[in-house]
């Protein structure tokens, strides 16, 4: 693939949506920056954490937990479980990254939901690689420059002040937005927040979102969902 | 936040992408486990939401973020992109904090 085929429509389009994608994940990662910091972490572990973990809802949610008080097990919990979905995405995404054992390693640290939704959303496999590619390395720039900036900002930022305490939760409600098209997907959603406040004034701080974690299991018996009804989109 | 945290979590969350992407490749999963865990993003992000809108420590409470969030809700159901999504929300919660 030359540099003058990646300007063609159908390549230059991917292209376009992957810049525009990660860049909007960028300012998911400001806002991390800023909560890591306030929950107490220096800028470089904020910054370690987005190059090395690289998963968005699990650091929010790890950060969210420390912030609350919550022990350090309780936050690594919560975030593995949330985690464990790139699991699933990589499943998903077998099938368009081949190649070498590293090609493949280094793929596995770019499959997240954005990559994996834009690149399930091309009808070619040549095109599914290209946006799987451009949209993980798209996000994982920008979520790592936000979360610089937004750590070095952290301390004069806050957050009450601009609402930010509520940006948090706005941010999560549009990562929630495309999981709530299948049926499975909304009963999830419902239990496991009624579960979490149902629980929160019993148990220690950080539990309560590994009990809402087990409303996933209404997917055993319920085939409702297909696997299309499910297909992660774009989740920013 | 300590480095323990930082680096478990990279740790397990590269184990998990690895373990999908590289390890299990293209075996097949039991459907009932595939369909579990594709749920866990919508389980469990409705929980953070749940959490970060209505308590605080260990106490439920209703304050200046449950018309944020409500308005970030409307926004998302609009179909609004997610940076205005995020601003909406933001920014109700601040005025409602400035004038109650």
């Amino acid at each position: 693939m030359d540099l003058n085929s990646l300007l063609e429509p159908p390549r230059r389009g991917v292209l376009t949506t992957s810049v525009t994608l990660g860049f909007a994940v960028g300012v998911f990662a400001l806002l991390f920056g800023v909560g890591a910091v306030a929950a107490g972490a220096s800028t470089g572990q904020a910054c370690a954490m987005s190059l090395l973990a690289f998963t968005g809802a699990s650091q929010f949610s790890a950060v969210a937990v420390i912030a609350s008080g919550g022990s350090v097990a309780s936050a690594l919990g919560g975030a593995l479980l949330l985690a464990a979905r790139n699991g699933v995405f990589g499943l998903t995404m077998s099938k368009t990254i081949t190649g070498s054992l590293a090609t493949r390693l280094v793929a596995a640290q770019l499959t997240l939901d954005e990559s994996t939704a834009m690149a399930s959303s091309q009808d070619q496999p040549e095109l599914r690689r290209l946006a799987f590619w451009a949209t993980g390395l798209s996000v994982y720039v920008f979520w790592n420059l936000g979360t610089l900036i937004g750590a070095l900002a952290g301390s004069a930022i806050e957050p009450t002040k601009y609402g930010l305490d509520a940006a948090i939760p706005s941010a999560f409600v549009a990562m929630l937005w495309p999981h709530l098209r299948s049926t499975n997907g909304r009963r999830a959603a419902a239990i496991g927040a009624i579960l979490c406040l149902a629980t929160t004034p019993f148990l220690p701080i950080g539990l309560p979102i590994l009990v809402a974690a087990t409303a996933i299991f209404i997917g055993v018996p319920t085939p409702i969902a297909t696997a299309s009804d499910d297909a992660p989109a774009v989740s920013a | 936040m300590t480095w323990g945290l930082v680096l478990g979590l990279s740790v397990g969350a590269y184990f998990f992408k690895v373990l999908g992407l590289v390890i299990l490749g293209q075996r097949n999963m039991p459907p009932a486990l595939e369909r579990c865990l594709a749920l866990i993003p919508a389980a469990v992000i409705a929980a953070l939401i749940a959490k970060d809108t209505l308590t605080v420590g260990q106490e439920l409470a209703i304050d200046a973020r449950v018309a944020g969030v409500a308005a970030a809700t409307l926004a998302a159901w609009r179909r609004l992109p997610v940076i205005a999504v995020i601003v909406i929300g933001a920014t109700v919660t601040a005025l409602l904090r400035q004038i109650t």
